[in-house]
């Protein structure tokens, strides 16, 4: 696979991005948004395009494009238009689907971006977004017998008319890894501004690359040619190596580039032609009359973005300024929303920042690893870590003692404190029984006691651990150290 | 058979009087629908028994001293592409054949909320797309005033209906005249109120930025009673206005003095219209002036536009309102297709006739990329201007006075094969829709011994002044009391 760029050609990639939002309906009618049920379960005559039926718009849906665009930085327009893109296809109902067209929802905005190459170059950069606006899903067609249990093709439209958000980004993007940092960072903050799951996997979240190269140099943009509906972050990125990969090839050639519409095969790591231009569909947009224009007053666009959380590129400057943590450490607890706002709270309940954030990023997410969860997905409460890293921090327990409870805590939760003098966890606080420890290891070690006084340091460790072993562990590092320094030089 | 039902006052003070029961009346308007069928075919479905058992709640409600509305027991019928649940809507198209609804249209619910009782369902041109109810996949309906004739369409079914004494309110819809044009071909009163002021959901869309639901009814009180009734705003319908509904009939004073009759230079030229129909309407005219309206010149400058713009737009949403129809999931599907693109094809070639068809072509190409721009964005300009023409007209007057149609019913197979000139039947009714107010034609004499129509146009959700003006109209002249004679 290669790096993504290319030495003698600059690439430029436009992202275009659908997002499922989370509303409970769907966009113009009454009808559940879920997935799983028995087919055509969660339809009715509007989302079956019976005739006479007529949509009326999710007020939800409208507020979570708002989110979304002003966390975008967009231009949230006061007026904006549903229009009727018209084609035939047997999962779309009515012949047509609802999207806006010459007046989306919201324009002009932009994220920022940073991440690495393959090759070690980092970048940092503010992507421009074009446009975000609404649509509604289609349906499923099946025609794979094995899912439909039958010859034919079939259709289930519990999907149609889900909501969707369509996000447009500027062609501002010069290689697959940018373009992977930009479509994991817009899944972050369509998370951080909770309207969708954002979840490729289950095609909550899909995404249509338009990939053209041009000379090094010149103004002007190449053909381009657009990779539609990769399903995974990984496929995006390979499908757009792969792309860069062809049209380079057709250059060196001397061969000109065709816009066509092309479909990744990540089988085969290639992308073939779906489409050219010339048979590219003439959808026939027309302002949509069965719907009103979409009013926005400016007030409620404003009421709006005070519900807006702190975004994450915010949040980690904040992380770093306010609780002193390293850029690294701040980035990785802002990456998700729940669980910088944990972070938070064990730092609000009294714990230092750095402590914190070293037991988070190493501890709780290697249990949240292997468990396959979110920290809302558990029974681990901020107060709970908290009381577990103040019980460490009076040297009441040791870490070892702290790190074994911490599974027990994520999957049951609990009071640690309880647990601690349930499970006979206390550290060895009394001396004496440290001071004998010492004194038998000593005893039983003359050689290492000797190679110690010698000026080998490094033979401590060694006799700690003898120290810890006969305590079960429970003594405090540290104290065991004191206490077998002293005995050896004395 | 029975003779023809009254008109719904007559009616209602006959139930309220227990003269007559509401299972009698529907049984009367049954008995006679049947009768009538094979003359005028002004129904594609009757529905007895449901009808009967309608009326017999409606007559236990009177026994128990309610009553619902002034519809409370009254037969009715609606143009059959407004759905009911449990019946068949046909939009006299083959494409909907074995389509049974789930669900009831607004106007369906509010009917059956105000007691009112539907007998059946009337033939239409094809998805309401004609002026003569020719291009019925059912055939032509037949006007009760000369079996020879067109009673008018696109809601010629429920204009017969009304006329012929079947039932004494039918609904229609109005795309660009649907509703007007056969109430003036058949001397009857037809309402096209404000679009927006009726629910259009469950109305099977043609044009939805013109389609308006409306009423044929006797007179203009008739008219009225059933406007309480159907008119109000639905949240399932984005464009129903939310303004509340007057109570229509308690506007009729029967007092027309200083009101300010305007009298578009446009439209009362000899030009195109039949010399006999224009009389008739300054007639009429003379008329309201006698009763104290005032009239003034207005001009609706860009008038001469109105045809073209409407058939920009109106077929531009057709095309796109007609493409669920594909087979998959209701409706005809054709046999033996070959693949996907094929059984689109011949399903939309067997389901759809010839006029559907043209006009689907047409707006298809209205659509398209390269002529988008010229075609239908320019109309949707012109239509801008179109209800300039009105506001400014309306600042002057409070109603607008035409003919209705530039000509009294024609016969069938007339313009069969001249949509051009069947389009142009649509000339005075046509603006109404695309500036979105209110119309209504009521009968004004006879040309050739047919009825002739005057229409009047009203400021937006002015329904009130222009019922007004007909129910004055109507007091002082006879024309909408005469009836067609029986069919030997």
């Amino acid at each position: 696979m290669s790096a993504g760029t290319h030495p003698s050609y600059e690439v430029v990639i436009g992202l275009e991005v659908h997002t499922q939002l989370r509303t409970e309906s769907k966009m113009f009618c009454a009808c559940r948004v879920r997935y799983g049920d028995p087919p055509n379960h969660h339809t009715c005559p509007v989302c079956l395009a019976l005739p006479g039926a007529l949509p009326v718009l999710n007020a939800r849906a409208v507020e979570f494009g708002v989110r979304t665009a002003l966390a975008a930085n967009c231009s949230v327009h006061p007026r904006s238009v549903f229009a009727r893109k018209n084609y035939f296809y047997p999962d779309l109902p009515k012949g047509y689907q609802i999207s806006q067209y010459e007046e989306p929802l919201a324009t002009n905005g932009w994220i920022e971006i940073d991440g690495e190459e393959p090759d070690g170059r980092s970048f940092a950069k503010r992507i421009g977004i074009t446009r975000i606006h609404m649509e509604e899903d289609a349906g499923k067609s099946i025609h794979d017998a094995t899912e439909s249990g039958r010859n034919g093709s079939y259709v289930d439209l519990n999907r149609a008319g889900v909501p969707l958000l369509e996000i447009v980004s500027e062609p501002d993007l010069r290689s697959a890894a940018e373009a992977g940092a930009y479509l994991r960072t817009l899944r972050q903050l369509l998370r951080y501004v909770d309207v969708s799951d954002a979840d490729m996997e289950k095609g909550h979240f899909r995404c249509d690359a338009n990939v053209s190269l041009r000379k090094r140099g010149a103004q002007e943009f190449g053909i381009r040619n657009e990779i539609k509906n990769v399903n995974s972050f990984r496929y995006v990125e390979d499908a757009i190596r792969s792309e860069i990969e062809r049209q380079a090839r057709v250059l060196d050639e001397g061969g000109r580039i065709i816009q066509a519409t092309r479909l990744y095969d990540p089988s085969r790591g290639k992308t073939r032609v779906m489409r050219t231009k010339e048979n590219a569909d003439d959808y026939r947009y027309f302002p949509d009359p069965d719907l009103v224009p979409l009013t926005l007053e400016p007030a409620f666009v404003e009421r709006t973005r005070l519900t807006l959380p702190e975004l994450p590129e915010r949040r980690r400057i904040r992380f770093e300024s306010e609780h002193g943590l390293s850029g690294y450490d701040a980035r990785l607890l802002s990456t998700s929303r729940s669980l910088a706002d944990f972070f938070e709270a064990v730092v609000a309940a009294g714990v230092p920042a750095k402590t914190v954030a070293n037991w988070i990023l190493r501890d709780v997410l290697k249990v949240l690893k292997e468990r396959e969860q979110e920290i809302e997905d558990t029974k681990l409460s901020a107060d709970a870590l908290a009381g577990l890293l103040r019980l460490l921090e009076a040297g009441r327990i040791t870490a070892k003692s702290a790190r074994e409870l911490l599974p027990e805590l994520v999957e049951r939760g609990g009071d640690p404190a309880e647990l601690v003098s349930v499970r006979g966890l206390e550290a060895v606080s009394d001396l004496a029984q440290i001071e004998r420890a010492a004194d038998e290891v000593i005893a039983a070690n003359p050689e290492n006691a000797q190679r110690f006084r010698a000026g080998e340091e490094k033979i401590l460790n060694f006799l700690m651990g003898q120290v810890m072993k006969k305590t079960g562990g429970k003594a405090s590092p540290g104290v065991v150290r004191d206490i077998l320094a002293r005995k050896l030089k004395g | 058979m029975p003779g023809p039902l009254g008109t719904i006052s007559e009616l209602r003070a006959q139930l309220d009087a227990r003269r007559v029961s509401a299972r009698e009346l529907a049984g009367a308007a049954i008995a006679r629908a049947e009768a009538l069928e094979p003359a005028l075919h002004a129904f594609v479905g009757l529905r007895p028994e449901r009808a009967r058992a309608e009326a017999d709640e409606a007559d236990a409600r009177r026994s128990r001293g309610e009553r619902r509305s002034l519809l409370d027991g009254i037969p009715v019928a609606i143009k059959d592409n407004m759905v009911q649940a449990g019946e068949p809507t046909t939009c006299a198209s083959r494409i909907l054949s074995g389509f049974v609804s789930p669900y009831n249209a607004t106007v369906v619910s509010k009917l059956r909320r105000a007691g009112a009782v539907i007998i059946g369902r009337t033939n239409l041109d094809e998805f309401a797309m004609g002026s003569s109810t020719e291009n019925s996949v059912y055939g032509p309906s037949r006007n009760p005033w000369d079996l020879a004739r067109t009673p008018g369409g696109s809601s010629g079914g429920s204009a017969a209906a009304v006329a012929a004494g079947i039932v004494p309110l039918a609904l229609g819809s109005d795309t660009g005249g649907s509703i007007r044009q056969p109430a003036a071909c058949t001397g009857i009163a037809g309402m096209k109120p404000t679009y927006g002021r009726v629910s259009r959901y469950g109305l099977v869309a043609f044009a939805s930025s013109l389609d308006q639901i409306g009423t044929f009814a006797r007179s203009a009180a008739d008219s009225a009673a059933a406007l309480e009734v159907l008119c109000g705003h639905d949240a399932q319908d984005s464009t129903a206005l939310p303004e509340p509904v007057p109570e229509y009939t308690k506007r009729l004073s029967g007092e027309i003095s200083g009101l300010v009759i305007g009298l578009p230079r446009e439209y009362l030229v000899e030009e195109g219209v039949d010399p006999a129909v224009l009389r008739c309407v300054r007639e009429a005219i003379a008329e309201l002036e006698r009763c104290g309206a005032k009239t003034r010149e207005v001009s609706l400058p860009h008038t001469k536009y109105a045809i073209a713009t409407y058939y920009l737009i109106a077929t531009a949403e057709a095309s796109s309102n007609l493409a669920r129809y594909d087979g998959v999931r209701y409706g005809h599907r054709a046999a033996n297709a070959k693949d996907l693109g094929d059984m689109y094809r011949r399903t939309r070639s067997e389901g759809f006739g010839a006029e559907v068809k043209r006009r689907i072509l047409l707006g298809t190409y209205v659509l398209s990329a390269g002529y988008y721009d010229a075609y239908y964005r320019k109309a949707q300009q012109v239509r801008t201007l179109l209800r300039h023409d009105f506001e400014q007209a309306f600042a002057g007057c409070d109603v607008i006075a035409t003919p209705t149609a530039p000509e009294v019913a024609f016969c069938l197979g007339e313009k069969a094969s001249d949509p051009l000139r069947m389009y142009l039947s649509d000339v005075y009714t046509v603006s109404a829709n695309l500036a979105g107010i209110p119309g209504l034609s009521i009968p004004c004499g006879f040309a050739h011994g047919l009825p002739v129509g005057l229409q009047l146009l009203g400021k937006p959700l002015d329904e009130a002044t222009l019922l007004r003006s007909a129910d004055s109209y109507q007091r002082r002249t006879d024309w909408h009391t005469r009836r067609p004679p029986e069919p030997a």
